[in-house]
């Protein structure tokens, strides 16, 4: 009986609706097509959902730790470009140019981080500047449309697997890596620096007098949204082919995804692997809609309309419990910073 | 970035403790004007040419109205991301209800008005009702209305009567209809944010909404006419779009507008943390970017590197007010060390 209570318990917290909206939405996709939960369909689907559910890992490290991450789309396309630019079909230059790209990102995001945390710029600033700076720069680099092409090898993570495995079929390197990554960044998250950013998110001067490093701590975690966005880059070029616009949109997709798992926008609230499933929801939604054949142009309608009624009932459930002090922690959270 | 040069010496030096944020940002807008125009005379133009200083002030005008309406939610630490998609549909409203018939421009005016004011009521429960956060109960809007925009208009609708197209196009001397228009309505917002009681509690509410609840403020009622506000100044955006086009059109979010107008009441000295600036700065936050974007079309820079610009200007801008003004990423300190907080 315990058990039971425990679980309701468990599903009324803001972090387990995630989990019981994916449950919804992947039922609805069931009674709508029987298929999808055959091994091929649904691993085809989970390599779609990889960079994405890739992405969320890095954005939730940022915005658990008080921040924004508006540059991640720019950031994804500018990859994608690099790759093709800088490859241009040879096979010997695929890993040289990871490296290059890994760098880049890690570049983009010590940026983010530093401009942040040392100027003190406002994160949504900072990284509004960022997406206007790459979005121009590559299309500058590029004379407004990219050239290039990717190599045989590069495309291997986004777009093949390990073949002919029972039941299944492929099994995407995308979802391995998505897998290896998500553990790292469960394992990241339990280790030291992982409570230092959770309690920078929280409370910034408890955490700064307690003698955390909380600077660093966020910095660190702008470097882990850059290198996110590297691999989502690399898994999406491979999976979709070269394009500038890849990335547009992507970053307000992102934070969608993570606060749809119950992480807190403003920081200090909120679990990876929850921001992970609402990056699994959202994609699962796009796939209920292509079931249902919705028209293309409603599918925004529907997402907004989720995403408000969502998020709504996870402010309401954290109100709940304790209405007194956690009326103010939820309006006083409510903010960007 | 070294466009902002004056500034940084004034702030380095630290001699005018005293000055406003809001005068240093004009300041900042003369030495853009003055940069800018000694750039332009050495590549062998004239930035204050009247073509040029029509361009610039047009550009002022579609901003402005954003950026006037995005100061009050901005001033509440709230956000509207829902701008962009309510001036597009505004603007097909207007087109739709006026039909080429000028009689019916004042029922269109005020059915846009209306509409734009409702959503902006919807933004605002969202936000205080439902406690969702306003990054994300905006960028819900946004999203419900660009479905329903590319939903049920594929193309241009409607038809805006010769008359109304005027408010687009007419010009003073040099300075247009929509600029003047502009300003009047910041010289209104201006006086309501500085002499009404509602104006004066956005200010607390942005501060400490605690603060503010606790002192007697109906928090909820002050946030909610802010996104109301907000949302109306979009609509009056969505007018002039309507004017300058001719018909409506659901393609005008593709602009981004939302993202230009918060940058340009940042870099105008509103906080983003709420509390702090003034509509004041947000128009000289507009001229400074419309300045640019003129220096830059004048001098043929490539549209490119107008955005890589644009965002380093908007960075160094903003750090150089974080230096000068405060330590406010967190919550202003009560009891702090002299020393060691600037």
């Amino acid at each position: 009986m315990t058990r039971f209570r425990d679980l309701i318990a468990k599903a009324a917290n803001p972090t387990g609706t995630v989990f019981i909206l994916l449950a919804l939405i992947l039922v609805g996709v069931f009674a709508m097509n029987p298929g999808f939960f055959e091994g091929p369909s649904l691993m085809a689907f989970l390599k779609q959902a990889a960079p994405l559910v890739i992405l969320a890992a890095g954005q939730y490290f940022v915005i658990v730790s008080g921040n924004f991450d508006l540059s991640v789309g720019a950031l994804v396309g500018a990859q994608v470009v690099i790759a093709a630019r800088l490859i241009d079909g040879e096979e010997s230059r695929t890993l040289p140019v990871i490296l290059a790209m890994i760098a880049f990102g890690v570049a983009v995001g010590l940026v983010n981080g530093l401009i942040t945390t040392v100027l003190k710029v406002q994160s949504f600033i900072t990284t509004l500047g960022m997406l206007l700076v790459l979005y121009g720069a590559i299309r500058l680099w590029t004379g407004g449309a990219p050239t290039g092409s990717l190599s045989e090898a590069f495309r291997q993570a986004g777009r093949f697997g390990i073949e002919d495995v029972p039941v299944l079929g492929q099994v995407p390197w995308a979802l391995l890596i998505m897998i290896g990554l998500g553990a790292g960044a469960i394992a990241l998250m339990r280790s030291r620096f992982g409570r230092v950013l959770m309690a920078s998110g929280d409370n910034e001067r408890a955490a700064a007098l307690s003698g955390a490093r909380v600077d660093a701590a966020r910095t660190a975690a702008f470097v882990l949204s850059g290198l996110s966005a590297t691999v989502a880059g690399i898994l999406i070029g491979g999976y979709a082919g070269v394009s500038a616009q890849v990335g547009d949109g992507l970053e307000f997709t992102v934070i969608t995804a993570v606060v749809l798992g119950g992480v807190v926008l403003g920081g200090g609230r909120g679990t990876v692997l929850a921001a992970m499933a609402g990056a699994l929801t959202i994609e699962a939604l796009f796939t209920l809609f292509n079931q249902m054949a919705l028209p293309a142009t409603l599918r925004p309608t529907v997402q907004g309309a989720i995403l408000i009624a969502a998020v709504a009932y996870a402010a309401r459930q954290r109100a709940r419990p304790a209405p007194a002090p956690a009326t103010p922690t939820a309006t006083a959270t409510a903010t960007p910073s | 970035m070294t466009l902002l040069a004056p500034e940084r010496d004034r702030a380095g030096r630290r001699p005018a403790r005293r000055l406003s944020t809001t005068a240093l940002i004009y300041l900042a807008l003369v030495g853009v004007l003055a940069l800018g125009g000694a750039a332009v005379a050495l590549d062998g133009g004239n930035l204050f040419a009247t073509a040029n200083l029509v361009d610039m002030l047009t550009r002022t005008s579609l901003t402005g109205f954003l950026a006037i309406g995005m100061t009050f939610v901005i001033l509440c630490r709230s956000l509207d991301l829902s701008v962009g998609y309510v001036a597009a549909l505004s603007s097909l409203v207007a087109a739709t209800t006026m039909d080429g018939q000028p009689g019916n421009i004042p029922v269109a005016i005020g059915l846009v008005l209306l509409v734009s004011g409702l959503i902006g009521a919807a933004n605002g429960a969202f936000v205080t009702v439902l406690g969702v956060n306003p990054f994300i109960a905006t960028l819900g809007t946004g999203l419900i209305l660009k479905g329903y925009l590319d939903t049920q208009y594929k193309g241009p609708a409607g038809d805006v009567p010769a008359v109304f197209q005027q408010f687009g196009y007419t010009r003073i001397a040099f300075i247009p209809v929509s600029t003047v228009v502009m300003l009047v309505l910041a010289a209104a917002a201006v006086w309501f944010l500085r002499s009404t009681r509602t104006g004066h509690h956005m200010y607390a509410v942005g501060g400490d909404v605690d603060v503010a609840r606790m002192s007697g403020i109906r928090t909820k009622g002050v946030l909610l006419a802010a996104h109301v506000l907000c949302a109306m100044f979009a609509g009056v955006a969505g007018l002039l779009l309507a004017a300058r086009f001719g018909t409506g059109s659901a393609e005008a979010y593709t602009n981004l507008y939302e993202l230009d107008a918060i940058a340009a009441v940042v870099l105008g000295g509103t906080l983003l943390l709420g509390g702090r600036g003034g509509v004041a700065g947000t128009v000289a936050g507009v001229a400074i970017l419309a300045v640019l974007d003129t220096v830059f079309n004048v001098m043929q820079v490539d549209p490119f590197a107008k955005d890589v610009l644009r965002g380093a200007v908007i960075i160094t801008a903003v750090a150089l007010y974080a230096r000068r003004q405060l330590d406010r990423t967190a919550r202003r300190p009560r009891f702090t060390l002299e020393g060691r907080l600037r």
